[in-house]
């Protein structure tokens, strides 16, 4: 049998199977969630497998690069599956954005930049839903934007997600009243500088076209002395950076940020040196702020995909090391340098 | 979402996810797919909120806003060869206002506040408040002092690094290591949720395999 006639009937098998399975959810088929001993039983033949690969490795036979992705990817697609949880402890700059939150008296009035687009919803719509249930919980007042185009789109599913949780059920929450969206605005940093002295002049409308005097959430809001908190969830430029170097350092806003885990280590350093209250990390973070607030959501899901991930990143890596120097590709290298 | 948008994400998500594989045909679709629509999207967002949404809605209300459209024209100059060099104008304009402001940002928030946030007592939690510094801040504090100082021995250039100066100079090679390190880390963590978000949506949201 020729490789084209494999691909072929694999993309047919493949194909059938996505439409039982797909047929199967509109007649109501149940979700499937192994029991605990099946989850262990699938660790440990994932864990036997990527032995197995080592002692191929140490016996010269190099696996090719598909094997790798193959493995990446049942770690990161079997934990779904699985009917066990992880362990979440709490970072002390997670804390200090919960307690900083905390803090705030009902009725404070809370700005939250949406700096992010579907791509980075992974990370940021679970701190986004956590955060902005946070909020209603505490009775503050939400106001939400967008440096990036597609930012205040995130921030309506948030809104909707939230208002359909169990916790919040039975509340009734006014647009313009307890929530506005003001939507996009174009601009990058300068959109924030010219916040520092007018909302109005960056949003006179608000996302469905309101006026914003007719808001009367944020008709008296004239800068950013009349908002209580900020909270920016960025996955890049315009983002975390320039809201503490504008809004932070010009206008004196106390800010908290969530970001996506290839911009934290760069925020790192803001936070020690007090710019920011808080930060949340990647989906590590958003975990962590589920467990705090006490409203799990898919950071928390998520998280036993991306610990099994990494364990498997991790053993990929050692099984690389030892194919490098079983290889002799060292000494070829040292070669080269001589 | 409907049966068609579900089903459309899924073969998009799936077209992408096939270059894994190898390159093939259904992947070039996808990705030109996402070009064109992102190309697109971004033609018609800034059309309506700068051209239309500041511009065409308010230019009669504020005359200064002409003076932003006649910049905007000169630029699209570019696309006329004879007189291309006007849309310089309009860049050393852009050149120099995000430098402005960008010099005043940088200089105060990652140099000043930096240094100050570097220059910290090694025994206290504050200024003026005693040895009153728990054993893990002192740690982090002598972490950072000695991080930051190795580091910058590194950086420095006009001394050959040997001796007591070369080892400083390593052990600064050794912090940076551990920096690069945690920020792989922090990217594989990032690249992994991308993945999750979407094996999530194949499993959970199309097939319904998964809450």
């Amino acid at each position: 049998m020729s490789t084209k006639v494999k691909e072929i009937l694999a993309v047919v098998a493949i194909t059938i199977f996505c439409l039982v399975f797909y047929i199967g959810k509109i007649n109501g088929w149940e979700t499937i969630e192994f029991s605990f001993t099946v989850s262990m039983i699938v660790i440990s033949l994932l864990v036997l497998s990527l032995v197995w690969i080592l002692i191929l490795t140490i016996k010269g036979n190099l696996i090719e690069r598909r094997i790798v992705f193959l493995f990446v990817g049942i770690a990161v697609t079997l934990p779904l599956f699985m009917g066990i949880s992880q362990k979440i402890s709490s970072s002390p700059e997670v804390v200090s954005l919960y307690e900083s939150v905390d803090a705030l008296p009902a009725g404070s009035k809370v700005l939250i930049s949406f700096d992010y687009d579907p791509p980075s919803a992974p990370e940021l719509q679970p701190m986004a839903e956590a955060f902005i249930q946070l909020c209603f919980e505490k009775n503050l007042k939400v106001i939400t934007m967008g440096l990036w185009p597609q930012g205040p789109q995130q921030a309506n599913l948030a809104f909707e997600k939230v208002f359909s949780s169990e916790k919040l059920k039975g509340r009734k929450f006014e647009y313009g009243v307890d929530y506005v969206n003001l939507g996009f605005q174009t601009g990058n940093e300068f959109v924030v500088q010219r916040m520092g002295s007018s909302f109005k002049s960056m949003f006179p409308t608000d996302y469905v076209g309101n006026a914003y005097n007719d808001l009367p959430l944020v008709k008296n809001i004239k800068n950013f002395s009349n908002i209580d908190y900020c909270f920016n969830l960025s996955a890049g430029f315009p983002g975390t950076v320039e809201w503490i170097q504008i809004g932070v350092d010009r206008f004196g806003v106390l800010l908290g940020a969530g970001n996506t885990a290839v911009q934290a280590p760069q925020i790192y350093p803001y936070l020690n040196a007090g710019q920011l209250t808080g930060l949340l990390g990647g989906m590590n973070g958003a975990a962590e702020f589920e467990k705090l607030t006490e409203i799990p959501g898919k950071g928390t899901k998520f998280m036993l995909s991306q610990s099994f991930s990494h364990m498997v990143v991790i053993a990929f890596v050692l099984i690389g090391n030892v194919a490098f120097f079983m290889s002799g590709r060292k000494s070829m290298l040292e070669g080269n340098e001589e | 979402m409907d049966h068609f948008s579900l089903w459309l994400a899924a073969f998009l998500t799936l077209g992408i996810i096939s270059f894994l594989y190898k390159d093939n045909p259904w992947y070039k679709l996808t990705e030109a797919i996402f070009i064109g629509i992102s190309a697109g999207y971004w033609v018609v967002t800034l059309y309506w909120d700068n051209f239309y949404g500041k511009f065409w809605v308010n230019k009669g209300e504020e005359p200064t806003l002409w003076i932003g459209a006649f910049f905007g024209f000169l630029m699209l100059l570019r696309l006329i060869p004879k007189v291309g060099w006007l849309s310089r104008w309009p860049l050393a304009f852009i050149v120099g206002a995000t430098s402005g402001l960008w010099l005043m940002n940088y200089f105060a928030s990652n140099i000043m506040v930096q240094v100050q946030a570097t220059i910290m007592p090694l025994f206290s939690t504050g200024y003026g408040t005693g040895f009153d510094a728990d054993f893990a801040t002192i740690v982090a504090n002598f972490v950072i002092f000695f991080g930051t100082l190795t580091g910058l021995v590194y950086f420095f250039f006009s001394k050959e690094h040997k001796g007591a100066f070369g080892v400083g100079a390593k052990i600064g090679i050794f912090f940076l290591m551990i920096t690069f390190g945690a920020s792989f880390g922090y990217t594989v963590m990032s690249r992994m949720s991308l993945l999750i978000g979407r094996i999530d949506f194949l499993f959970g949201d199309w097939l319904g395999m998964i809450q």
